[in-house]
């Protein structure tokens, strides 16, 4: 099929785009908004997508097509990269030999996020190099540059993007396709295998590779003047550059998009080309702290913009070193568990046995809202299951009778088994009770597969993990599976006798997402099909 | 050309999404530049949901500035007041009580309906809206909601008569 030469497109669109223009030969990542799309999109235009178990396995595969002399996209959201952070620090030493583009999609203003992190800050503390497309042109652009700056320095390369990129439509003009390589292994005994005699030269040729880049990043046209009035400059990168623009039409701008190592020199040049010199970026002041660093006097916006996103009226305000009280929007109609929700009952029963809640990340969280108000924390990804230990290591036992951890069943594979082990290895006295919320999906992102579902990425059949055989083997006490119905009584009752046991349960809650049961009945009658063909 | 500025609004579920979507294909289809920007995630779960589509010659930020909008669009009758503010001074509010859902014969084609409505307000050829239409509805649902279009493309034009 001919590709349009306009089409409009979300920059995670635009990504997966670049992705089959450049040859990637796998995408894999895990759900977070707002980097979901972007793999959905790379597998409905024919490239091959994956999701998987959690972002550090992601990267590691990545990893491994990289080794291969193959080019790998690896997609999660800002914190997903903590989750990644232990082989993204590594590989920056190892080197790749074909591409390695992670995106990191990053939340300002938390959208649907637990917290703002501003994941710039890692591709100083990793070493490696960083991009940061401002609009869908730029994503398609930048994630070609970024697998052409990966081949070419043979590093693992950042791609940067935030919600606004990331789920704004613009216009997008494709190129030519890329030449593909063909993947083939070359051992590199002492370039990949970290014991320190090796990770010590490697952690040199990391430093010269940056310092090559930091020379490249002086020239690049990714890093742009836009020539304009002398009495103001602004210093701005990614979809900032968007509202800045808007903001001060008139004024000089130096547009960043490539962002880690800083071309300090033109910097420095541009700072000095003007009367007053501003930078505007959300988050944190990374590239106004690294400036002054260096030295030049550039004003940046005040403590109270580092908090949610810009726009263009906080770009003004920020022009005029405004400070005042911004206007507040009347608060919107909060989300809430849909009508019919299995998690619903759930939360009423927590909450009538008056249990102490360690919650999780997912669509259950809406538990901690009225009429349930039933989760008493939700931090990150799995962590339930070792809050909800710490809090019955230490509590009276009235009260640590009453802790139980609730994990949705894509959390659980995520990140929850490494809990499970915790349970087994460092049991409370009293016990402790572990509820995985079933419902066949990772909701909350918009229906995606997972282990658990025994579904691709493309919803076709493929290995399935059972969490009750998985408790068992791992030496589960208690595991009860129970098929939660409209009545509350029968599940209310199963946790008070699980509570009351003091040994350790693990209860699997287990009723597809009403937002998807219409789905998972073709997907199950279209495996039933294929599984009939290949009976005959 | 100036940008102008179109905020749809509503709750989850109603189709805010798509209307944006069929909105910015029947503007990037006349060859304008366009930008459109949402949130999703958690907004999905019956919560407020608003878009954003900007269009002109040349559009820079993908939100529509506070207190800049030219249209505003709402699908839920309890969304209008948390919205109103959005709208410039002389801006216009396409309210949902402009068309009754009970007269479409689909009610769920209500976010087309009052598509039909801005309709009447753009420079946009009505070729250019059908055709995005029928790009993001199956075959089954065109007719549906091109009468849907229709019906809220003659209320405002009614209305505007009126005035």
């Amino acid at each position: 099929m001919k590709t349009p030469d306009r089409q409009l497109l979300s920059g995670d669109a635009a990504i997966a785009l670049a992705a089959k223009h450049g040859g990637v030969a796998l995408g894999t990542g895990y759900p977070g908004t707002p980097s979901t799309e972007i793999l959905e999109s790379f597998s409905q235009i024919g490239g091959k997508a994956q999701w998987a178990p959690n972002e550090k396995v992601a990267l590691e595969v990545g990893i491994g097509v990289a080794y291969a002399g193959a080019r790998a996209l690896v997609t999660m959201k800002h914190v997903g990269v903590n989750v990644a952070a232990d082989p993204l620090f590594s590989v920056a030493y190892t080197g790749v030999v074909g591409a390695l583009v992670v995106v990191s999609a990053d939340d300002p203003g938390m959208a649907s996020s637990q917290n703002e992190q501003d994941n710039r800050r890692y591709a100083v503390a990793a070493g490696v190099p960083m991009l940061e497309p401002a609009d869908s042109q730029e994503a398609y652009d930048f994630t070609l540059a970024a697998i052409e700056i990966s081949e070419r320095w043979k590093i693992p390369v950042l791609l940067r993007v935030t919600t606004r990129v990331c789920h704004t439509q613009t216009q997008v003009r494709p190129r030519p396709a890329m030449t593909v390589p063909v993947p083939h292994f070359e051992h590199d005994l002492r370039g990949r295998n970290l014991i320190p005699p090796n990770a010590r030269p490697a952690h040199k040729r990391l430093r010269q590779k940056l310092s090559e880049m930091l020379a490249w990043s002086e020239t690049t046209p990714l890093n742009e003047i836009i020539p304009g009035k002398k009495t103001l400059g602004i210093i701005t990168s990614g979809v900032c550059y968007m509202h800045a623009r808007e903001a001060a039409p008139d004024a000089s701008f130096l547009k960043l998009g490539f962002t880690h190592p800083l071309p300090m020199k033109k910097i420095g040049e541009f700072v000095r080309s003007v009367e007053r010199c501003l930078v505007i970026e959300e988050n944190d002041p990374y590239l106004a702290d690294a400036i002054r660093a260096a030295g030049f006097a550039v004003e940046s916006k005040p403590e109270i913009f580092r908090l949610g996103e810009l726009n263009v009226d906080r770009v003004r305000r920020i022009l005029v070193n405004d400070t005042s009280p911004e206007p507040l929007k009347p608060p919107g109609k909060p989300p809430q568990l849909c009508d019919g929700c299995s998690h619903r009952v759930v939360f009423e029963a927590l909450r009538d046995l008056d249990c102490i809640v360690a919650g999780d990340i997912g669509c259950y969280a809406l538990g901690v809202l009225p009429p349930f108000s039933a989760m008493d924390c939700c931090v990150c990804m799995g962590s339930s299951i070792g809050i909800g230990l710490g809090l019955r290591h230490v509590l009276p036992r009235d009260e640590a009778k009453r802790v139980v951890s609730v994990i949705g069943d894509s959390t659980f594979v995520h990140s929850g088994m490494t809990g499970l082990a915790e349970v087994i290895y460092n049991p409370p006295p009293t016990g402790h009770v572990v509820i995985i919320l079933d419902n066949s999906t990772t909701a909350m992102t918009g229906h995606q597969e997972h282990p658990g579902t025994g579904r691709t990425l493309a919803h076709e059949p493929t290995g399935k993990i059972a969490y009750e055989d998985l408790a068992k083997a791992m030496g589960i006490e208690r595991v009860q599976v129970i098929a939660i119905g409209k009545d509350p009584a029968e599940f209310t009752q199963l946790v008070r006798d699980s509570l009351a046991s003091e040994q350790l349960v693990l209860i699997v809650a287990r009723r597809p997402c009403v937002l998807v049961a219409k789905h998972l009945r073709a997907y199950e009658a279209k495996a039933c099909a294929a599984a009939e063909v290949v009976a005959k | 050309m100036k940008t102008i500025n179109v905020i749809i609004a509503g709750l989850g579920g109603q189709g805010v999404i798509r209307a944006s979507d069929i909105l910015s294909k029947a503007v990037f289809q006349s060859g304008l530049q366009v930008k459109k920007s949402e949130i999703h995630g958690m907004s999905q779960r019956g919560g407020s949901v608003t878009s954003d589509i900007r269009f002109g010659s040349e559009v820079w930020s993908p939100m529509v500035p506070p207190g800049e909008a030219d249209f505003l669009l709402v699908l839920a009758a309890d969304q209008v007041e948390v919205n109103r503010g959005q709208l410039r001074a002389g801006g216009v509010l396409i309210a949902p009580d402009l068309v009754d859902p009970g007269a479409l014969s689909n009610h769920k084609s209500h976010n087309v309906a009052l598509l039909g409505a801005l309709s009447a307000h753009l420079d946009i050829p009505e070729s250019h809206w059908l055709q995005a239409i029928h790009s993001s509805f199956h075959e089954k649902l065109h007719a549906a909601n091109d009468q849907a279009f229709s019906i809220g493309r003659r209320a405002a034009r009614a209305l505007q008569e009126v005035r």
